[in-house]
């Protein structure tokens, strides 16, 4: 509950300081003193009993999983704005605003990670998707920002329809919009109501499906991406894709059987597309930025044996994936804001002029494809390890399937680390502060750590 | 305490390299890291004896079930040994050699020998998996900012091929924990795992996929010609003398043990791969005008007897093939260091631009014709022994394998002996007038050799004595 209370109140803080106060590096900070205080209200509601107490009626529940993620998105914009924060400042005149509209995301997905009813998932997902049809926009002179601003204004509009439309249906087969309750009821005769509660979960599945970018709800996501300012394609890659996850999770975990017996296909069916599609197209991908958008799109792909596993690993894998591939992008996001051209031959010789840049760089390329020592590779060994725990032998097809992805991923995840050790350049970069650089160290260090033991994180998962 | 000091020494004194800016201090230093490591290897073979000594396990990651477990046994302790003696070799012949930024090449060379190390003690499925990567990243990086000029590309091929390989032992790795009934990744549950027929046919490729392209077994070779090439000869040596013997090690340790049906099932098939692959390789070999893609070809075709050797199963051909993939070691570092040694001296590789070496340096033509006889496998060669036993396995299988994979050694002999010739014999040409010998800490570190290759082609007994009980544990297991 508190990470709820504050951070709309953090919004509304950040929305009237651009009134009063003119410095932009000091809007920067209040904004990171907020996620400050953010991080402590959520961490105090996880492991002390101080948090508003307010009677939701059952409409939101706050469990372990919820609040630890949480803890893991606020902390992953934290580092974002530490990181990157000089930069959002920099996309146009209203760095107040950007921020608050960071807090209200931040809102939803809070919202997300404890719902409990379908009208509170409704409510999350809307919550944490208008701010950023605005952020995408934000850049308001340039032309593809303001396309992508559309394209994904139209595209997530639509998928509300579907998902509101599936509720609909929901509710017409039980009569309420309890989670649980529904599950309860269909105990059995999942299909007393004939068609309404598979169509209408379907409905769900699939606008689900839009936000987290599986294939094939996926065609927004390369413009989108590539569209919106660097920084805001940073966060929604990231902190907001994860959240997208842990809602899917959280109905689907529940009600995946009731989709009816065409689930046990469905899964792997969009599984193997959504890894198909993120990483053939990414490989031809001249731009790193829109190889970044297609590589989102294949690691959601593997993000989505959380849902086919369905079991205490995956509970655990998602968490650590979240953290993983967050950590990894807002990291490399943060890197290529700062290079002047955004193409694979813009990182020529990055290694010879930045050092740090190149090999923090490396490490974060080197956690998403998901090479062993690397966050990364925990994260994909949790979502397999998933899959085989709860099928045995016969998810072997779809690892292995997957595996031979994460080495296609490799060609287009080592390109970047070609150009900037092995390509004679010049690679631009704007000017760059000793700061961020501790910061990246910060980001590889704590990669490498929960490369070495993923224990380190999971352990306060279940403190 | 032994294994743990192994891995540690190269890791932390290789870490500390990438901070030293000196060239000097860097090759020093890393020269030192080996020695040291080495020293610490044969005080294992020497002092100590005992059980306890020799392993060492800790927790790492209990909740999945898997721990920092290492052990030393007879084929481990042989190649910790192999490794340990690759390095300062190499570091010593390459001594006067430059590399730009020397700190990071020393650095990564000292982090693959802790890979290497790892690999060779891992007895935990996963920590194995760790380390088979751990030596595969920064020879990526070697290979790719100090190699030939094709690369990057050819680097990547590598990096490719090996990666899938490895992703899809992750899978069978995998698959084999949640099999075993404690969920533990231990080197024990494995071997006690008694897996159905149907399931071992198909995971035994996960596994054996990955190994055959690090070995390389024929049709997975495609990569490793290539990747000889445009290494820089530092890398080619631990390439080719160290980390193809972690192919076959791991198909003896990974492999036999836990798929016994499936390996029953598929040795003919992969003896058959293997045998065309050393006649395919030797037929190449004679047509090369390069050195190094002569000795790289010359290599796939000694990989592929020790792979047949492996899967015939018995003693005789085991206890081969753990001498072999010492001697194997030894000989082709030994044609490495005289390639470079030529290569430095004269800029070329190309057979059809060089001859008459002997008369301006006899004392390198006298140690790389010993050399070039061990490769040929000629009594009182080590190679020999190894060489005679694996037939005699091959011979015991099946009498038509032995004979087709004989004609090997024939063409081996064929395309040895051209390369001494046109090397060193005939008339001196415009590059080679002016030649001269190696320098002192080549032709010493190539006379220690020769020693070794003489002295364990006359008395091998210590190698066999050595592996001996690795061999008994994976013929009891069957």
């Amino acid at each position: 509950m508190n990470a709820i209370i504050i951070s709309a109140l953090l919004g509304v803080v950040m929305m009237f300081s651009s009134i009063l106060i003119q410095n932009r590096y000091a809007i920067r900070n209040i904004a990171v003193v907020g996620l400050l205080i953010l991080l402590l209200g959520n961490l105090l509601n996880t492991y002390t009993v101080y948090s508003f107490d307010i009677d939701t009626h059952n409409m939101l529940r706050f469990d372990k999983f919820g609040l630890f993620f949480n803890s893991i998105a606020i902390a992953a914009t934290l580092l974002y704005v530490i990181l990157s924060g000089s930069d959002i400042v920099k996309v146009g005149n209203y760095p107040a605003e950007y921020f608050a509209l960071i807090f209200f995301s931040l809102c939803g997905i809070t919202i997300l990670s404890s719902y409990n009813t379908l009208l509170m998932l409704f409510l999350g997902v809307e919550i944490m998707s208008i701010p950023l049809y605005i952020l995408t926009g934000s850049d308001k002179k340039n032309l593809k920002s303001n396309e992508a601003s559309l394209k994904y204004f139209l595209m997530g509009a639509f998928s509300t329809g579907i998902m509101l439309m599936g509720i609909a249906l929901l509710y017409g087969a039980s009569g309420n919009f309890n989670l649980e309750y529904n599950h309860a009821a269909s105990n059995g005769n999942a299909y007393n109501y004939g068609i309404l509660a598979p169509l209408g979960l379907l409905m769900i599945f699939i606008s689900m499906a839009f936000k987290v970018s599986a294939a094939p709800f996926h065609f927004w996501t390369p413009d989108v991406y590539d569209g919106a300012p660097s920084v805001f394609t940073s966060f929604m890659a990231t902190i907001v894709k994860a959240a997208g996850f842990i809602a899917f999770i959280k109905l689907f975990g529940i009600r995946i059987a009731d989709l009816g017996p065409s689930s046990i296909i469905i899964l792997p069916a969009i599984i193997i597309a959504t890894l198909l599609v993120g990483n053939i197209t990414a490989v031809f991908q001249q731009s790193v930025k829109r190889m970044l958008a297609y590589s989102s799109i294949a690691q959601a792909g593997f993000m989505l044996f959380a849902l086919y596993g369905n079991n205490d690993l995956s509970a655990e894998g998602i968490l650590l994936y979240a953290t993983a591939y967050s950590i990894a992008t807002i990291g490399i996001f943060a890197i290529l804001i700062k290079m002047k051209d955004y193409t694979f031959d813009g990182y020529n010789g990055l290694a010879k002029k930045q050092p740090i840049l190149a090999a923090t760089n490396t490490v974060f390329l080197l956690s998403l494809a998901g090479i062993p020592l690397t966050a990364g590779f925990f994260a994909k060994y949790y979502m397999l390890a998933s899959a085989l725990k709860t099928y045995g032998h016969g998810a072997l097809w779809l690892v292995i399937v997957a595996v031979l992805f994460a080495a296609v991923s490799v060609y287009y995840y080592f390109r970047v680390i070609q150009a900037m050790y092995f390509k004679e350049g010049e690679a631009e970069t704007s000017e760059i502060s000793s700061n961020f650089k501790a910061i990246l160290v910060v980001l590889a260090a704590l990669i490498i750590l929960i490369g070495i033991n993923p224990s380190l994180l999971l352990t306060w998962f279940y403190f | 305490m032994i294994p743990v000091l192994l891995i540690l020494i190269p890791l932390l004194s290789g870490l500390v390299t990438f901070f030293l800016k000196d060239e000097r201090a860097a090759k020093s230093w890393s020269l030192l890291s080996s020695l040291i490591t080495l020293a610490v290897v044969s005080s294992g073979l020497i002092i100590y004896d005992h059980k306890t000594e020799s392993n060492f396990d800790v927790a790492w990651l209990p909740a999945l079930g898997s721990r920092f477990s290492l052990e030393l046994d007879g084929m481990g302790k042989m190649l910790t040994l192999l490794t340990a003696i690759s390095f300062p070799v190499v570091f010593a012949t390459t001594y006067k050699n430059n590399h730009k930024q020397s700190g990071s090449f020393y650095a990564l060379m000292l982090l693959t020998q802790a890979g290497l190390m790892g690999v060779f003690l891992a007895a935990d499925a996963l920590l194995f998996y760790f380390f088979w990567e751990l030596a595969l990243i920064p020879v990526y990086f070697l290979c790719s900012i100090w190699g030939g000029e094709k690369r990057i590309a050819v680097t990547f091929k590598f990096f490719i091929y090996t990666f899938i390989g490895s992703l899809l032992m992750l899978a069978g790795i995998l698959y084999l924990y949640f099999q075993t009934p404690d969920h533990s990744f231990a080197i024990k549950s494995l071997y006690s795992l008694h897996l159905s027929v149907k399931d071992q046919n198909v995971v035994f490729w996960l596994f054996f996929i990955a190994f055959a392209i690090k070995m390389p077994v024929f049709p997975f070779h495609t990569w490793q010609p290539d990747t000889y090439e445009q290494s820089p000869t530092a890398v080619t040596m631990i390439l080719s003398g160290v980390m193809v013997k972690m192919g076959i090690f791991a198909v003896i340790r990974w492999l036999i043990p836990i798929f016994p049906d499936a390996m029953a099932h598929f040795s003919t098939v992969i003896i058959i791969f293997s045998v065309i692959g050393m006649i395919y390789a030797s037929l190449i070999a004679i047509q090369q005008d390069d050195i190094k893609r002569l000795i790289a070809y010359s290599s796939i075709a000694h990989i592929g007897l020790m792979c047949a050797a492996i899967f015939t199963h018995n003693k005789i051909g085991l206890e081969g093939v753990m001498i072999q993939m010492f001697n194997h070691g030894i000989n082709v570092i030994g044609l490495w260091v005289v390639a470079d040694v030529i290569e430095q001296q004269l800029g070329t590789r190309k057979l059809s631009e060089l001859g008459g070496l002997a008369q301006k340096a006899p004392t390198l033509a006298i140690l790389l014709v010993v050399m070039a006889l061990a490769n040929i496998a000629l009594p009182l060669t080590n190679a020999f022994v190894g060489e005679f036993l694996m037939f005699n396995g091959l011979f015991q299988y099946n009498v038509w394998f032995a004979a087709i994979a004989g004609i090997s050694i024939i063409l081996a002999a064929v395309y040895t002996l051209n390369m001494i010739q046109k090397i060193f014999y005939g008339n001196t040409v415009s590059i080679t007038v002016n030649a001269h010998d190696a320098k002192n800490n080549v032709q010493w570190i190539l006379i220690v050799l020769v020693v070794v290759v003489l002295v364990l082609g006359v008395y091998p007994e210590p190698l066999i004595n050595l592996t001996k009980d690795t061999v008994n544990t994976i013929l009891i297991n069957r």
